[in-house]
């Protein structure tokens, strides 16, 4: 076959791809095609890496005339290359398949640092054997950048979410000083782009950029890594998508701009969903004073239950409403829920769930989990739906949710959650709180719905309780 | 400036090119259900993992004598495939639960 035509293929290929991007993502934009979409995207993405595998051919263009040369690289850089996907691959399909549900949103998170890793490296290794193109250059230094400042923001965003760094950590006046360190590396690109070039500079800017993902993450609290993942992965997209500017490779391109302008839209779309804009995020303002909190004013007291009143409450309710949290997804509790609410119909009691729209640690977080225990999807209600019928429940049984019914959100300007869209779960007749401790939430701040006459704490460990509370209902008919 | 408006009418096609994208971006994702947030953002993350077309590139076009760059390559490999395979499985796994009954 001419090396015309091995291009050709190679470019349908690309082309097949890039189509099963945009399909995939349109796709998983709704939950009875979803699947499907990913794999699709899946199928295209295959078909682009064994293209770019087994057709090298150079396409350059003499007085509007193109020529294709094919190039034949030695044998052992393909060992090196198929070793390297096998040990990728293995690595990475186990991890994907053998991470507990709780732990998917770390993974991603890691995932999201691997791509930004990659999109580093092949900076670093081009940037030596740039021609002085300004292009070429700019897309080579920018996409080191940000691929650099994903990679280690990820990881940090991995940290956070995995609790080996819970706390946000600022030094003083961390705005000021991160701009600066932003500054002092964009203006280190621009000098090696338009200045001096030398190769040594290129791992001084490495090094800069990994600060500087350490740094942009480090501020900001736990909660909001969601958002901060979402952004992450609309930079990786753009890394890749300098990738493909600087080699002219169209796919690289579309998957790359796609995932940038559709991550950058998701950003915002979940930040929306917490009420606050996504400045408030980045720049802090969450728990921006450290005064918030830290304030042991009286509350009032709180009340105690066992066991057995709640089950004679839950048993005699004609609506009891569901809210899970972080906590029932910490303590794998979302199969003993699901039998609990089984049972509970069987006696005639109304049952569903509400889902706060950032309930755990990523949107849609609970679904998944609740899913996995084969929860009735048409049992999920979303907070704009549920939120008005609180006043008919005569039990809402809180498990492991703290920030998302905290009603400082409505009432505390102060708070750090203040504006937070909230479930109203203070409206119902009975509110029973499963926590394990009285410990503050995610965001670290008092919550006075534990106060209110009409709750009780119901302590213990989700999945320990919540058998209890099983086995005690059963006994009682 | 003048520097500016040529590099501007020499890339006339991609500069296009990018901006269709960035609008395909923003349509195909528009009015997606706040269940399909995560599972989302996980396929995109998957997406992105096409850089890993570019590690390829270097890997085919590196001077076998240059061991910084084959070993630097080899890594930027891993990584990708990592991104890609980690990233479409573990977005089949989430949306697995999603299944009708």
């Amino acid at each position: 076959m001419s090396p015309e035509y091995l291009y050709n293929i190679r470019t349908v290929c690309y082309v097949f791809a890039s189509v099963t991007f945009i399909l995939g993502l349109k796709k998983m934009s709704h939950p009875a095609t979803a699947r499907s979409g990913n794999l699709l995207a899946a199928a295209g993405m295959l078909c682009a890496i064994l293209a770019t595998i087994f057709i090298n051919v150079h396409r350059t263009e003499t007085g509007g005339i193109p020529e294709y040369e094919e190039r034949e690289p030695r044998g052992f850089i393909y060992a090196l290359i198929f070793a390297a996907i096998l040990i990728g691959t293995i690595i990475g399909w186990v991890t994907a398949r053998r991470v507990k549900m709780t732990k998917m949103p770390e993974l991603v998170s890691m995932f999201n640092g691997m791509g930004g890793a990659c999109a580093a490296l092949i900076g670093l290794m081009e940037f030596p054997h740039h021609h002085g193109l300004t292009g070429s250059l700019t897309a080579i230094v920018l996409g080191l950048i940000i691929g650099s400042v994903s990679f280690s923001g990820s990881i940090i965003a991995f940290l956070k979410l995995n609790g080996t760094m819970r706390k946000p950590f600022r030094l003083p006046s961390y705005n000021i000083i991160n701009t600066v360190v932003m500054v002092i590396v964009f203006g280190l690109g621009a000098y090696m782009v338009f200045g001096d070039s030398q190769n040594g500079l290129i791992y001084v800017l490495f090094a800069l950029a990994l600060l500087y993902g350490v740094m942009f993450v480090l501020p900001i609290g736990g909660a909001d890594m969601p958002v901060v993942i979402s952004l992450l992965n609309s930079f990786t997209g753009l890394a890749a998508a300098f990738g493909g500017f600087l080699y002219d490779n169209k796919v690289m391109l579309t998957g790359g701009i796609l995932v940038g302008s559709a991550g950058t839209l998701l950003t915002i779309v979940m930040c929306r969903a917490m009420n606050r804009p996504l400045s408030n995020v980045i720049f802090g303002a969450f728990g921006g004073s450290e005064a918030t909190g830290a304030q042991e004013s009286e509350h009032g007291t709180i009340k105690d239950v066992n066991v057995t009143d709640v089950a004679v409450l839950l048993n005699y309710s004609k609506k009891v409403v569901i809210v899970p949290g972080y906590g029932l997804a910490v303590a794998q509790a979302q199969h003993v829920i699901h039998e609990l609410e089984l049972l509970l119909e069987e006696r005639g009691v109304e049952v569903a769930y509400a889902i706060h729209p950032v309930a755990g640690r990523m949107p849609g977080h609970m679904n998944v989990l609740l899913a996995e225990s084969n929860v009735d999807y048409s049992k999920l209600q979303e907070m704009e739906d549920i939120n008005p019928a609180f006043e008919q429940t005569d039990v809402v049984l809180v498990v492991g949710a703290n920030d998302v019914v905290n009603p400082a959100a409505k009432t505390d300007p102060s708070s750090p959650i203040y504006g937070m869209p909230i479930l109203e779960v203070d409206k119902a007749k009975n509110i029973i709180v499963n926590k394990r401790t009285m410990n503050a939430g995610y965001a670290g701040i008092e919550n006075l719905l534990f106060y209110n006459e009409k709750t009780s704490m119901f302590f213990g460990d989700a999945k320990k309780v919540l058998t209890e509370l099983y086995d005690e209902l059963k006994d009682m008919s | 400036m003048e520097e500016f408006f040529n590099y501007i009418g020499l890339h006339e096609e991609l500069i296009f090119f990018i901006i269709l994208s960035v609008f395909v971006g923003i349509e195909v994702i528009g009015g997606v259900p706040t269940v399909l947030h995560t599972p989302l953002m996980s396929g995109a993350n998957a997406i992105h993992g096409v850089v890993i077309v570019g590690a390829i590139i270097v890997m085919l076009n590196t001077n076998p004598a240059d061991t910084l760059s084959l070993a630097l390559g080899f890594l930027a490999v891993v990584l990708g495939t990592l991104n890609v395979v980690g990233g479409f499985v573990v977005t089949d796994r989430m949306l697995e639960m999603f299944k009708k009954k």
